[in-house]
């Protein structure tokens, strides 16, 4: 009889499943796997170094290439850190506005990971479709901040401007008839909200449809049912947090549980799944989408009818308006000394949380007085999931590390830093 | 349940006997400072006990103290000279020396209680001890694996009893710890491919450090406890 031994296989680190920049040395027996040790740092850019020499406002722009799919998330745990720090509380509508962004961007997450997900598992169409409804999102990051993707949009003292009245529109060419053109414009005629309104009446038949694609497929259960099973008490140790903690049984969020920005005043709840299996961190994600498409709803309605200022009106922190700084010279000095020097934080030292997509999003800020951070400690939520790799995977066959890395919602933008 | 911080003081303070000293916490957040011949024992405690219940490690950091207060511009006075951008390259400072300053390097653990719904800092110093050393707390929450090599590798403090500290976010056979303060932000190395060699190689960085904002830390009067306490009342 031949004798068979243990062999070490390479995965990645450039590998269509891999999700970016993962090398995986799974020492394999047969199709099974007896233990799995993720080398990272391939995308490791010193983040929290970079920080440490420059003035606050000038990290904002980083922490969207965190996690690059929850984009405008990460900035709101920076600025949310900075803000604790300087005792400044943005205006409410700025808070509404954030929660907005916020939800939007996990919507926009989620899809993301669907997409893959199912990509990974072998349902194309998944990607297909969540690709369609992200576009729609990514024209909402665009119109508000400019860019699709790394908005820079939150800023200590509010956000960088108001909602636009207008959405941009197609326009018609040559090429692209204006029969065509009328027909994608069809919900951009009225301002931001009214766009992002019509989604949130579409969203939930497209949730629909893409469950009729996963829930009771019988591949996708074949694949997921029981796969990487994690107890509730594991979860907690290992340092879980969002739907891999939630899908574990644990009801933990902390827009519920230590609410930030306005999420107490806001109607929604918390899905939690009950095996801890990759099934159920996939329910309780769906879900997730549908409750956040109702939290985007309930903010819609609250910024139509309360206009108002979205940025603190501390000239310290702010910059002047344009036009004051024309016949202004308060407002001159203000807009010089912040954009040559930013500004001083007081001593101390906090640790601001927020519910990124992916889990507990959290920055730990060390200020000695001065105009930049001391020590910026990123706590990335895709970090601490993607350390018990080897956990999860153990005992399972090769094709389900791609069902796993798909279940972890891994960025390598965050955990990498 | 959610309980409050002075309630979570007073059951600390009751339980472990001055071994936790309070730090001013002036954020509302908890934070406590203590020996790390006690942190094995104390963490167990805030694990297990039904008073604490601090079941879930958050994240753990290192940070290093050693130009904590000092800024690159004196502003104090009007200043009768500018800052200039040029910065010239220090020599790289070897850590050879066998003691560093007792405070220079801490590790600070995060810790979240999902029972009680209380968070909880806790800062050890690593002592003068060089390279630093702090008992590792893998065996109490497995999230720490991770944490401590990532501070290994950023920090060169060392876990004690972690059991597989190798580095993890630098390169394969990368010198030096890059987050301690006296580590170049542009590094000591770059690489290139040599077309004659037909290979990646490693030479010093050519990139010219310059700072285009300089570190000031100047006394703001807004925040100052003194004033405040006086126009509040």
């Amino acid at each position: 009889m031949a004798e068979i031994q243990n062999y070490t296989m390479n995965f990645g680190p450039q590998h269509p499943a891999a999700h970016g920049v993962l090398r995986l040395i799974l020492e394999m027996n047969g199709e099974v796997i007896q233990s799995a040790d993720p080398h990272i740092g391939l995308l490791h850019r010193g983040t929290e170094k970079l920080a440490e020499s420059k003035p606050y406002n000038q990290s904002i722009g980083y922490m969207d290439r965190l996690d690059y799919v929850s984009m405008v998330c990460n900035e709101h745990g920076y600025v949310l850190a900075i803000e604790k720090l300087l005792k400044l509380t943005p205006p409410r509508r700025a808070l509404y506005i954030r929660v907005l962004f916020d939800e939007i961007t996990r919507i926009l997450n989620h899809l993301m990971w669907l997409g893959t997900h199912g990509l990974d598992v072998g349902a194309m169409t998944m990607f297909l479709y969540c690709f369609r409804e992200r576009e729609d999102l990514m024209d909402c990051y665009e119109a508000v901040s400019g860019t699709r993707m790394h908005a820079t949009y939150y800023r200590p003292g509010g956000v960088y401007r108001d909602l636009p009245e207008m959405m941009p529109k197609y326009e018609s060419s040559n090429n692209k008839k204006k029969k065509h053109t009328d027909r994608l414009n069809y919900n951009r005629e009225g301002s931001l909200l009214d766009f992002i309104e019509s989604f949130t009446e579409r969203f939930p038949s497209c949730v629909d449809e893409y469950e009729t694609l996963l829930t009771d497929n019988r591949i996708w259960k074949q694949r997921t049912v029981n796969i990487a099973v994690i107890s509730p008490e594991r979860a907690l140790n290992l340092g879980y947090t969002g739907p891999m903690l939630r899908g574990s049984g644990v009801e933990w969020d902390l827009r519920k549980k230590q609410p930030y920005a306005v999420y107490n005043e806001l109607d929604f709840d918390i899905p939690i799944g009950l095996n801890g299996d990759c099934y159920d961190r996939y329910l309780v994600r769906v879900e997730e989408m549908r409750q956040s498409n109702r939290i985007i709803k309930q903010c819609v309605n609250w910024l139509r009818d309360n206009p108002g200022p979205v940025m603190t009106d501390d000239q310290k922190i702010a910059p002047p308006k344009r036009m004051g700084m024309k016949d202004d010279m308060e407002s001159l000095i203000h807009h010089f000394k912040l954009f040559t020097e930013g500004y001083c934080v007081p001593e101390g030292e906090v640790y601001a949380a927020v519910e990124a997509p992916k889990g507990e999003f959290g920055i730990y800020l060390v200020s000695d007085g001065a105009n930049k951070p001391y020590r910026v400690k990123i706590r990335a939520p895709g970090f601490a999931h993607l350390a018990s790799m080897s956990e999860m995977v153990v005992g399972h066959m090769l094709a389900d590390v791609v069902a796993v890395m798909g279940t972890q919602d891994i960025v390598f933008g965050e955990i990498d830093r | 349940m959610k309980i409050s911080h002075e309630e979570m003081s007073a059951r600390i303070d009751a339980c472990f006997d001055g071994k936790m000293v309070a730090d001013s916490s002036q954020f509302d957040e908890l934070t406590f400072v203590l020996d790390q011949a006690d942190l094995i024992e104390v963490s167990k405690t805030l694990h297990d006990d039904d008073d604490f219940k601090f079941t879930q490690l958050i994240d753990l950091c290192g940070v290093d103290y050693l130009t904590y207060g000092q800024d690159e511009w004196i502003t104090q006075s009007a200043t009768g000279s500018g800052f200039s951008r040029g910065v010239s390259r220090k020599p790289v400072i070897l850590d050879d020396a066998d003691t560093f300053d007792a405070k220079r390097f801490a590790v600070v653990y995060h810790l979240l209680s999902v029972e009680h719904n209380i968070r909880l800092r806790l800062r050890v110093y690593t002592g003068s001890s060089n390279p630093p050393i702090v008992p590792s707390v893998e065996s109490i929450w497995s999230a720490a694996n991770w944490f401590e090599r990532e501070a290994f590798d950023m920090f060169g403090i060392l876990f004690e009893g972690h059991p597989d500290l190798r580095r993890i976010l630098t390169d394969y056979g990368f010198i030096g710890h890059p987050f301690r303060k006296d580590f170049p932000l542009s590094g000591n190395v770059e690489v290139r491919y040599d077309a004659d060699q037909g290979k990646v190689v490693y030479q010093p960085v050519s990139i010219e450090p310059r700072t285009l904002v300089p570190r000031v830390i100047r006394d703001d009067n807004r925040y100052s406890d003194e004033l405040k306490d006086s126009t509040d009342g």
